[in-house]
């Protein structure tokens, strides 16, 4: 079964059409890009799937279940997690912190044990605490496990709203422009990354990019969206040659 | 207890230090020694009526400003309406009190034997405080479905509601006031000879702080935390925000409540002008004073704040342009409160080696 099956998902903001007519099907394990020009609505797209806005029409089905109309939290519990174009890690909370407090959603105890520290609390809050830790191990971040993310240079800041996303334990990971801001050699740690986390955490990625070279390399799919359309999809050799992509794009000296 | 990290912002590396017999058992030590203390001050009369009853009010304004900080501090909420809540947890507990313990005018013989408000007595202060926490749910349902500002105006029309409903209740004796709780302290008194408010006094105060502690380091209290800091970041990595802020905000207006009834207990006497805008303003006075987020913060401010009024109680309503006057100072030269969002095990990390809070 796909993981995601996205049918005539369109979406306008008072009159403006910011997304029309989207139909995407993504399979277990694959790496797929959303393109487009700055304002073409990839960003919406994102925000559609995880529950924080509520389509205008269209289907969203995760795992066979329509999740349009859910709450951010409820898709998330599903398993569906996400990064954000502009960092939103919580900035004065330990970079642990960040990734223990992912996992509410499986916390598994409430409010009476947290106050009377019940057996089931102590495991829990146990067990969360390790999990936190390998995850910020495997990731190479075990050193600023105590740090505040507002302390950390960009690139780390990025590395850890990402593992913070894994900590969500998804099946479906949204990458909304995990390369913006990065330098040449972050950008080629990254794409290394990526590849290596689809096939660690057995995860599908569905990543926003601007970054071509990135979008190229990594996903075997690709969709380009400008105005909300759909202009192209297909393989990044197909990508790389449609004219109408070239002519979305033209002018914009990335491609 | 097993290793249980609860790391606070400073600790380098995060790891999980195991905490030493004396740190364990110092807050509590602690805790009963200041019990004791009470105890003797109480019994031995070495403090004045007039002291004991200034010690009593700062452990109420310890309990009102660390509850009110869960939600304006941890948070990052504004609510002012905390007075209505402390209101609802007076008079449920007072009324309640007086019917079960105390001979009245109004309510008749007591519903039972006087020398049971011995165990009675804290049982209808938190009963004063559940009936704070569902007045408090319902005022988070409306506030929070919406996105938006709305709690500041909500909690301060609660407020204005919960007075008014009190003003228009003559079996409770209206704007008059309701009175007979110190028949009940008095029969807690004569069935054991302790200075038994003193003792509660504290006691709720260390029980507000320890729960709020508690709910606070908990990976389900820190989601409070993270939606303070981006609620739209916490509500997509998985917190349910909108059952995080009614919970929340749910402990808030209970232990507001619990301070209610205490503050009911303690003065023998209440009456609706008690608990309005100006009781909320103290409130926030004293959250702003201490540090959004710090529970130290809020002690300390609670026992400055007590001391403050009490030395401008000669005053009389002048206070109310000294006190505004010394939050623009306070706001101009040390916007953070006394201590920030931090602790003061935080400020001050040596204090780290001799307790564990948890
Ligand atoms: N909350 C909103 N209210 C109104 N209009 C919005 C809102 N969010 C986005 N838009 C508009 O919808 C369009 C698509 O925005 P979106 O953020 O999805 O673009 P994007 O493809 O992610 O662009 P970028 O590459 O700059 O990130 C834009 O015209 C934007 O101004
Ligand atoms: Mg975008």
């Amino acid at each position: 079964m796909a993981v995601l099956e996205i049918r005539d998902l369109t979406h306008y903001f008072g009159g403006l059409c910011a997304l029309s007519h989207l139909d995407i099907t993504l399979e277990p394990g694959t790496l797929t890009g959303l393109i487009g020009p700055n304002g073409a609505g990839k960003t919406t797209v994102f925000n559609l799937v995880s529950g924080f806005y509520r389509p205008s029409r269209g289907e969203i089905r995760f795992a066979g279940r329509n999740i349009a109309g859910l709450k951010p939290h409820q898709v998330t519990a599903l398993g569906v997690a996400r990064t954000f174009q502009n960092i939103r890690l919580w900035k004065d909370l330990t970079v642990l912190d960040n990734i223990r407090i992912a996992q509410h959603h499986r916390l598994g105890y409430g409010f009476a044990d947290a106050v009377l520290r019940t057996r089931r609390f102590r495991r829990r809050e146990a067990e969360i605490d390790a999990y936190a830790r390998e995850l910020l191990e495997v990731l190479e971040l075990g050193h600023v496990a105590g740090e505040l993310p507002k302390n950390l240079p960009y690139g780390l800041q990025r590395k850890v709203e990402l593992a913070r996303a894994l900590s969500v334990e998804p099946k479906l990971l949204l990458l909304d422009e995990p390369a913006a801001g990065l330098n040449t050699a972050d950008v080629e740690e990254l794409i290394r990354h990526i590849r290596w986390i689809r096939d660690r955490f057995d995860v599908t990625i569905w990543m926003i990019e601007h970054h071509m070279d990135v979008v190229m390399e990594l996903c075997s799919h690709i969709t380009v969206i400008d105005f909300g359309e759909t202009i192209a999809s297909g393989t990044p050799e197909e990508i790389r040659t449609n004219p109408a992509v070239i002519q979305a794009y033209l002018g914009d000296d990335e491609i | 207890m097993t290793s249980q990290p609860s790391s606070v912002a400073v600790r380098p590396d995060g790891a999980a230090a195991r905490s030493t017999a004396f740190q364990r058992w110092s807050v509590p030590a602690l805790t009963l020694a200041g019990l004791a203390v009470l105890l003797w001050v109480g019994q031995s009369g070495a403090l004045t009526k007039y002291t004991q009853t200034v010690i009593m009010f700062m452990a109420v304004n310890v309990i009102v400003s660390a509850s009110l900080n869960l939600v304006n501090g941890y948070m990052g909420e504004f609510s002012c309406g905390h007075g209505g809540f402390m209101a609802v947890g007076a008079y449920v507990s007072s009324v309640l009190g007086v019917l079960l313990f105390a001979k009245d005018r109004v309510f008749g013989p007591p519903l039972l034997p006087p020398e049971w408000a011995l165990v009675g007595f804290p049982l209808i202060v938190l009963v004063g405080g559940v009936a704070a926490a569902l007045a408090g749910l319902l005022v988070a349902i409306p506030s929070f479905r919406t996105r938006g500002d709305y709690l500041a105006i909500i909690t301060i029309a609660a407020n204005y509601i919960v007075i008014s409903a009190v003003e228009n209740l003559d079996v409770i004796g209206g704007s008059r006031g309701f009175m007979g709780m110190k028949r009940v302290v008095k029969a807690m008194g004569r069935a054991w000879d302790l200075p038994w408010m003193l003792l509660w006094s504290f006691g709720f105060a260390v029980f507000t702080l320890w729960i709020l502690r508690r709910f606070v380091y908990s990976t389900y209290g820190k989601g409070v935390m993270a939606i303070c800091q981006d609620e739209v970041a916490a509500e997509i990595m998985s917190v349910n925000t909108n059952r995080m802020k009614v919970a929340a905000f749910m402990l808030s207006s209970g232990l507001a409540g619990v301070a209610g009834g205490l503050f009911a207990h303690i003065v023998g006497y209440v009456n609706p002008g008690s608990f309005g805008i100006l009781k909320s303003t103290e409130a926030l006075v004293m959250v702003y004073l201490g540090g959004m987020g710090s529970l130290s913060g809020s002690v300390l401010s609670a026992v400055l704040f007590t001391l403050l009024l009490e030395a401008l109680r000669p005053l009389q309503i002048i206070k109310w342009i000294v006190i505004p006057l010394l939050l623009i100072l306070l706001m101009q030269f040390r916007p953070e409160g006394i201590l920030g969002n931090r602790e003061l095990a935080d400020v001050f990390p040596r204090l780290r080696r001799f307790f564990r809070f948890k």
